[in-house]
């Protein structure tokens, strides 16, 4: 199973050490990018399969892929980070000021990244500060970090494209190791540190726990209050990173940059089977996430067609995962639903699916999930 | 309109089964209700009346049993079925949609219209007409629900049951959110709707109420019929009550070890601890080897002293020490770091991620102890779990097992390996035996005993008197919010309790107390 998405040979450099979780949690996603490289290989033929053009499609997703690791890790808490798009803008704004850039020059062009870093951990800090000790709905909190995050950004640019002058820098990250641009490569180290985080440390644990049942988290003394300050922390400093890679990218800080990348980072948390209200969730469904609807951009722009048709095509999909999620959100809680087969058939949900109440639903699926974004092409 | 056929029930349900994974919420239940009676359903919480009723509302489908209607077979497969047969209930959360009207409330879903035009002005006559029957003329049919009292709004509830012609109305706790004047005026409804031949099926925890206004007393205990058919007016207040908390069946308890001695220095000590509203003034000491038994009736204030011994409430007086050293108030992490363990009462709820395997349950409270660096030493981690696993025998003994699959008994045994893991030295346990099916039972008694043989401090809480005569060392006797009475268990019984409890709350004119708690037998 983990060396079917290496067939293909793109997510070869971090599938295998990935995919080692439950067997086949992940395969309905797996069978849904392989029908839409099918779809992408029927209708581009050649174009599609072009190295350069994997490359691309990775590229672009490497960025909101980043962030989506740290949603994942604030959804699966039980929270939710509207900021994010936010954040990496005042991020890079910040880290991309005359002030940063002339330190910069005086010392390292790390200097800029660590810039980044710190400013993304802090706007989290103050997200994660605001929801678990002032109580205000993760919601409404980073729904208003979105706002004050992006006004700051311009009023420290003043509405201004600040250039990067720094060779150093845009060397580095606009470079590739082997052929692998590096932006790709550090996509695919936050995933395997946030794969480690989430399933070899406390943290990780204490994460699915606090997320799965706060009160039960408390009463076993995990102080959840502190460790949802930092998820929101962690998700903060992904933004940091975040910005760090569009400067690369685009030679600039702006302060609109990470437009619309909250939306894009959950819908790729949600397609990847993590469930909203909390406690499940796994890092591969997230990238294998990302990696769908950006490889269906890429179908979709090869065959010339709008992005317009390409925005309908992703709601498709986002609604497809959510309705398979509620599905299997109710399966799993079958003893609270009237129907007698519950009982019975309640049994044989519960084994298969709630560890993976995202696999049981993804493998499921193959069908919705997977064939229907492939019908419009 | 049909008067009841001679003695033909209006409703008789017969050995109703109802399971949920993991527990048997009610194993063969009889009511029999008759046309024009108010029938009162008594039962500790988790005795299975929840249950009881969503079966009768259509909610849940029973796994076997037969119901009855008018001397016809039916199945409740629906809501709506049940509400066509003339079956309403009447919830303790009120299920009124509070934006909109009174009238819009009553008749929500079955809305006074023409052409799909509503006509507001029928439904308001009609509504307005259904509460001057209920001697509430003064609830205007345009008022929105969301402003008016708790009291007017169960007349909305009611007054849209009388307006879908019920037949038979089932009230949940009807008195819980009402004062003593409303719930006057609420019983003379419900004498007016039995006069007119319908029937009420009636929950409270307040006996006198149930003197007051029930005819016939079922109780329900471990999600079964004890007593059906008593008449609710002679039947001895202190007979309800032990058939409410006594045991059906005897249990083995442990064998008490000699008394602990007097001299050792107590573990857990406990001084003028008070919650507002709840409790005050309570003062106990536990010596490690010590089971202490807090005895009580529901509402009494027992789960919230162990609660706020263990800091998950904040405490507004009083002090909380361990091993000599004091808690901070209000800080769970700083109690279990000092080796305090709650096993608390609404399992499910407060203490299992149910969709997570039984090591991951068990090991959460000590995940430190296998981490490096933050790093988790999985395999060390379950083994340790594989042991707690096997040395209380839970089974199956699959530590990968989701913890939702397991019945009661071995829930509650996961949830004492995490402290046992924890080697916690004060153990809490509120209810430990609530939804673990009879036969675990003697098992988890085994279980406590040991621990506190291992020389920890145990403090238990039972609504059950018989289990926590029978498994504590010494008891105290808990009386709305206060100690009334502290001895040694084995010079107690269960009457000597009851007086205790009844002369405590003899002020309060209530010998069964009034507060509410969620019934946990399903969720």
């Amino acid at each position: 199973m983990s060396a079917a998405p290496a067939g293909h040979g793109r997510e070869a450099g971090r599938g295998p050490g990935l995919m080692s979780g439950p067997v086949g949690r992940n395969l309905g996603l797996v069978v849904a990018l392989v029908i839409l490289c099918v779809v992408g290989l029927i209708t581009a033929g050649d174009r599609f399969a072009d190295v350069d053009n994997v490359l691309t499609i990775l590229r672009g997703a490497s960025i909101v892929g980043v962030v989506s690791i740290g949603m994942t890790f604030v959804i699966i808490g039980g929270g939710i980070d509207l900021s994010v798009g936010a954040i990496a803008a005042l991020a890079s704004v910040w880290a991309t000021t005359l002030a940063t850039q002339q330190l910069a020059e005086d010392v390292h062009w790390i200097v800029i990244v660590l810039t980044a870093l710190v400013v993304g951990a802090v706007a989290g800090l103050v997200n994660g500060v605001v929801i678990a000790y002032g109580k205000l709905a993760a919601f409404i909190a980073t729904l208003a970090m979105l706002t004050a995050a992006r006004g700051l950004a311009e009023i420290i640019a003043n509405r201004r494209t600040q250039i990067v002058r720094e060779d150093g820098y845009l060397d580095f990250f606009s470079g590739d190791v082997l052929g692998v641009p590096t932006l790709v490569i550090i996509f695919a180290l936050v995933s395997v540190a946030g794969w480690v985080l989430l399933n070899r440390t406390t943290f990780g644990r204490r994460t699915f726990a606090v997320g799965g049942n706060a009160e039960a988290a408390r009463l076993a003394g995990i102080r959840v209050q502190l460790h949802t300050v930092k998820l929101y922390v962690l998700s903060g400093i992904t933004c940091g990173i975040a910005a760090v890679m569009i400067i690369g990218r685009t030679t600039t800080g702006s302060s609109t940059h990470g437009t619309l990348w909250e939306l894009e980072a959950i819908a790729a948390v949600v397609i990847g089977g993590t469930l909203l209200i909390g406690g499940r969730g796994t890092i591969v469904g997230t990238v294998l996430g990302v990696i769908i609807f950006f490889t269906l951009g890429n179908v979709f722009t090869l065959n010339d067609l709008s992005s317009s048709a390409q925005a309908v095509a992703r709601g498709v999909i986002i609604v497809a995962a959510v309705l398979l999620q509620q599905r299997l959100a109710t399966g799993s809680f079958t003893f609270r639903r009237p129907g007698d087969g519950a009982a019975s058939s309640g049994g044989a949900v519960v084994q298969g699916s709630p560890a993976g109440a995202v696999s049981g639903g993804t493998s499921d699926p193959g069908g919705p999930g997977g064939a229907r974004p492939g019908t419009p092409t | 309109m049909t008067p009841s056929l001679g003695q033909t029930p209006l409703l008789e349900m017969h050995g109703i089964v109802k399971t949920f994974p993991g527990v048997r919420a009610l194993g063969g239940v009889d009511l029999d209700v008759r046309a024009g009676e108010v029938h009162c359903l008594l039962g500790q919480n988790g005795a299975g009346k929840s249950t009881l009723i969503k079966v009768l509302a259509g909610a849940h489908q029973p796994d076997a049993g037969r119901i009855t209607w008018r001397g016809e077979e039916v199945t409740l497969g629906s809501p709506q079925a049940a509400m066509s047969l003339g079956i309403a209930t009447i919830y303790q959360e009120l299920d009124l949609v509070s934006g909109l009207t009174v009238a819009d409330n009553i008749f929500l879903g079955r809305e006074q219209s023409r052409f799909g035009i509503t006509r507001p002005a029928v439904a308001n006559t009609a509504a307005s007409r259904l509460l001057t029957r209920l001697g509430h003329p003064e609830i205007r049919p345009t008022a929105e629900v969301g402003s008016l009292s708790a009291a007017s709004q169960q007349m909305v509830s009611i007054a849209r049951a009388l307006s879908q012609d019920a037949r038979l109305i089932v009230m949940d706790e009807p008195s819980a959110v009402l004062d003593n004047e409303e719930v006057e005026r609420l019983f003379a409804v419900v004498r007016d709707l039995t006069a007119h031949d319908v029937a009420v099926v009636y929950i409270s925890h307040r006996l006198e109420e149930i003197r007051q206004i029930g005819d016939r007393i079922t109780v329900l205990k471990d999600g079964a019929t004890v007593a059906t058919g008593l008449p609710a007016r002679e039947t001895p207040t202190r007979e309800v009550i032990t058939l409410m908390t006594g045991r059906t069946i005897e249990y083995v308890f442990p064998e008490r070890r000699a008394p602990v001695a007097s001299d050792q220095a107590p573990l857990l000590e406990v001084e003028g601890l008070g919650l507002r509203g709840s409790f005050a003034g309570v003062s106990f000491a536990v010596r490690p080897g010590e089971i202490v038994g807090l005895a009580g009736l529901v509402g009494a204030g027992r789960s919230e002293i162990l609660e706020t011994v263990f800091g998950a409430r904040r405490a507004t007086t009083g002090t909380v020490r361990v091993g000599g050293k004091k808690l901070r108030n209000g800080d769970v992490g700083g109690a279990v770091a000092a080796g305090v363990g709650l096993a608390p009462e609404e399992r499910k709820s407060q203490a299992l991620l149910l969709g997570d395997s039984v090591y991951r349950n068990i090991s959460i409270s000590s995940l430190a102890r296998f981490a490096r660096g933050g790093f988790l030493a999985r395999g060390a981690e379950r083994a340790a779990a594989t042991e707690q696993v096997r040395s209380l025998d839970v089974r199956p003994a699959d530590v990968d097992r989701e913890v939702r699959t397991l019945s009661g008994g071995n829930q509650q045994k996961v949830v004492l390996a995490r402290w046992l893991l924890r080697e916690c030295r004060v153990l809490l346990l509120d209810e430990p035996t609530r939804g673990v099916d009879v036969g675990a039972r003697s098992e988890i008694y085994a279980l406590v005993r040991d621990l506190a043989d291992r020389g920890v401090a145990v403090v238990v809480v039972s609504s059950e008197i018989p289990e926590v005569l029978g498994l504590a060392d010494r008891v105290l006797v808990i009386a709305d919010g206060a100690v009334v009475a502290e001895e040694r268990a084995d010079a107690l019984d269960e009457h000597r309790v009851l007086d205790l409890v009844m002369e405590g709350t003899a002020h309060q004119g209530a010998p069964v107390s009034t507060t509410m708690q969620h019934e946990g037998d399903v969720a």
